[in-house]
């Protein structure tokens, strides 16, 4: 947590020697809380000092990234507890996990790695993979990267494991798990082979102890796993880590990893797994339904509250929309485009939907703000060339706006200008009845 | 050294509710649900146990839906023609309550016929909605508050529109009135404030904050009930009731779990992208807060009450 310039204070020498170009070691505490200064202007400091001065300066968790030859994935850096507060910022990365005593390996991998869904308008794809060691995992690792080159976890023993590391050495894997029995061999090949180490214990005071003893040895990247043998355990868990992340507990202050685990249970645990601060979640199933779905919750979750995602301006097709089709009229706010081009889809009927800039906000507060009125639509409408879509000129407004239709008209004089319903969970029904 | 573990201690709790009445209460439940008493945030048990677990209720409907998906056509079957058959059948598959939605084409007389076709098939509490047109839902809710009078039924969907007519009727006849706002706090404290004035006590109000389905805008509804209910355990007293999510209405409505064809091949397989797609959402809901959780197919609802099961301590 950052210091206070009080607190900065109190770690200087206090002979105001003005060195540092400031007159006292006070204002020059004061710049520094201020991050307008560095504290290598003042040559007097002590060693202990810095290393608190840094420590402060420190992410309250910490950031590792796993890489590979191609991709990363990031996880810690997080600053709060509920996502209004600020914004989540590192997606947790969903890992598939394979054995390496599969003798389908290097199919599962193919299938998975080439996996790729798209959702608005954003590509998802699995993020690395996990190889659980209960065969050769030199080879295993080799099958895999044959086939891709993003990050791995490495599950095995002391004694599985370096066959593993040897095989993709130069990458940055994460290697599970540290615990209370193999901690110090495997500190050292986390150590060795510059991997990440997950760390697992039975509470929390375990984990934290293996913490302090692995960062000793010279291991920064930790990650956490917590157990918790039923959501509720997990859950409460993963509160607490966080919690006390947030409040500075440095041994805790490091990503936590979640290990879905199959079965009916898996897309339940890893969907609170995503909502609930998990910065790793491994599957033990690829399924594509489930993948997307968890993708697309990761994205939800991780989405900036403070901007809401803003769709492209544009003219959209949907229902494969013909000459003859309708045209509507909205804004480019991610809630209301989604809510209207879902009941059009839902509809079955073909419609070209006009996609207004306003600002990314709803129609009736684009319109309260005036960036919603009768000119920002005609130059929509000119702008996409919309008229070259269709023979028959139909426009339909949202009803909230029904004021506009006037205005509208003298805009664009050769469009007949409809008022439609005000939701768009009525606007099925208005096209069968008015439109059709 | 132990780690002192940090603990929320908040000055506010969140309002009990009961749905349902007993012979006993003057009405005909053979048992009714409580929800809310939480003085915690979900399930942080280790800080303050919370004495009412979510809720699970079953969306049926007055007639056979024609827009629903076909995989709910296929699970519920034949009782989708009878709201007596689909009731019980919602109860088999292991309903907490029952949620009865009318539709536009119910008449005062259709409506009411339905909810005593509905309270005599299952003994469960009930809350009844409107098909969510202002005039039509006054038409009909007055209509069943009336015909219900002694159940404890909920009665929605209760918005600032409407709230008058649905509340006065709620106070004449004993119900539980649901009231929606549209995904913020603000308006949602407004219109429970409104409701209050009018008289009904904060132990007869659910709180519908309005949510998305995953991908259609869960995020802001998941954000809006996080923050309602911080405000709740901070003392804001007209945030401090059970909420109530529609999580297969909005779920079903996405092409996701609605259709098999014409979609992308990465949406993998049909029946349990359906199922992830109302089980997620309610998941995610279930974390930041909600109370009564409104599903539609069977298995959405066996999976999460197995989940929630798991949540509350053993
Ligand atoms: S140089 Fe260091 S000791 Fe001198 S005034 Fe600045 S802060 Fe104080």
């Amino acid at each position: 947590m950052a210091l206070s310039g009080i607190q900065i204070y109190k770690l200087l020498p206090q002979t105001n020697c003005k060195e540092c170009g400031y007159p006292t070691c006070l204002a020059f505490a004061m710049k520094l809380a201020a991050k307008q200064a560095e504290l290598s202007a003042c040559p007097y400091v002590s060693e202990e000092s810095k290393k608190q001065l840094a420590e402060s300066a420190a992410p309250p968790i910490r950031l590792v990234t796993l890489k590979g030859p191609e991709g990363e994935v990031k996880a810690g850096n997080e600053v709060c507890l509920f996502r209004h507060e600020k914004t989540f910022y590192n997606k947790p990365g969903l890992f598939i996990r394979l054995q390496a005593s599969d003798p389908n390996l290097a199919e599962k991998v193919r299938q998975a790695a080439a996996y790729k869904v798209s959702y608005v308008g954003i590509d998802f794809t699995v993020d690395g993979f996990a190889i659980q060691a209960d065969g050769d995992l030199g080879a295993a690792v080799k099958t895999v990267r044959s086939v891709t080159g993003r990050p791995l976890i490495l599950m095995g023993d002391p004694a599985s494991l370096p066959a593993g590391l040897e095989a993709c050495s130069g990458e940055t894997p994460m290697i599970y798990a540290a615990d209370a029995s193999n901690w110090e061999a495997l500190a050292d090949l986390a150590a060795k082979y510059k991997a990440a180490l997950a760390v697992k214990g039975a509470s929390l005071d375990e984990i934290a102890d293996l913490t302090q003893k692995i960062q000793a040895k010279g291991v920064e990247d930790m990650v956490l796993d917590l157990g918790g043998k039923t959501l509720g355990d997990w859950l409460t868990l993963s509160t607490q880590v966080r919690r006390l992340a947030l409040k500075n507990f440095r041994p805790l202050g490091y990503p936590v990893i979640a290990l879905a685990a199959g079965g009916e249970k898996e897309p339940l645990v890893a969907a609170q797994a995503i909502a609930k601060y998990a910065g790793f979640v491994v599957l033990d199933t690829f399924s594509p339904e489930l993948l997307y779905a968890l993708l697309v919750l990761r994205e939800n979750i991780y989405t900036d509250p403070q901007k809401p995602i803003q769709v492209q301006p544009g003219i959209y097709e949907i229902n494969k929309p013909t000459a003859e089709s309708p045209v509507l009229v909205t804004t480019n706010f991610s809630i209301t485009y989604f809510a209207v081009a879902n009941e059009v889809e839902g509809s079955g009927l073909p419609a070209w939907l006009v996609v207004c800039d306003a600002e990314g906000m709803s129609v009736l507060t684009a319109w309260a703000a005036g960036k919603f009125d009768a000119e920002r639509i005609a130059k929509s409408i000119k702008g996409f060339d919309v008229a070259s879509k269709v023979s028959q000129k139909r426009l339909v407004l949202p009803g909230h706006v029904a004021v506009l239709s006037g205005e509208l008209e003298e805009e664009l004089p050769d469009w007949e200008i409809k008022v439609g319903p005000r939701e768009a969970v009525d606007l099925p029904a208005y096209m069968k009845q008015v439109l059709a | 050294m132990p780690i002192e573990i940090p603990k929320d201690k908040w000055p506010g709790s969140v309002q009990t509710v009961t749905l349902g009445a007993t012979a006993a209460e003057g009405g005909t439940r053979t048992k009714t649900v409580t929800v809310g008493g939480q003085t915690s945030m979900p399930f942080m048990h280790f800080e303050a146990p919370a004495p009412h677990p979510p809720v699970v209720a079953i969306e049926i409907k007055s007639k056979r839906p024609e827009d629903w998906s076909p995989l709910l056509a296929e699970t519920w079957g034949e009782a989708m023609d009878a709201p007596a058959k689909w009731a019980a059948k919602a109860q088999e598959a292991g309903a907490d309550l029952l949620v009865l939605a009318l539709t536009l084409n119910d008449t005062p007389e259709s409506a009411v016929a339905a909810t005593k076709a509905v309270l005599s098939a299952s003994g469960l509490p009930l809350i009844v909605f409107g098909p969510g047109q202002v005039e039509k839902d006054n038409e009909l809710l007055v209509a069943v508050a009336e015909a219900a009078k002694g159940e404890k039924i909920g009665l929605g969907i209760c918005e600032d529109k409407n709230y008058r007519t649905i509340v006065a009727t709620a106070l004449a006849n004993g119900h539980v009135v649901t009231a929606r706002a549209p995904m913020d706090v603000n308006l949602s404290k407004q219109l429970n404030i409104l409701i209050t004035d009018m008289g009904l006590p904060l132990d007869r109000i659910l709180m519908d904050p309005t949510t998305g389905a995953l991908g259609y805008g869960m995020e802001y509804g998941y954000s809006v009930m996080e923050r309602l209910r911080l405000a709740a355990l901070q003392g804001d007293r007209m945030t401090q009731l059970p909420m109530i999510v529609t999580v297969g209405f909005e779920a079903w409505k996405a092409k996701e779990a609605k259709v098999g064809e014409g979609v992308p091949a990465a949406w993998g397989d049909w029946k349990r992208r359906a199922i992830h797609w109302e089980t997620i959402t309610a998941m995610a809901l279930i974390e930041s807060g909600a109370d009564i959780l409104v599903l539609r197919h069977p298995e959405s609802v066996a999976l999460i009450k197995a989940a929630i099961a798991e949540l509350i301590p053993a």
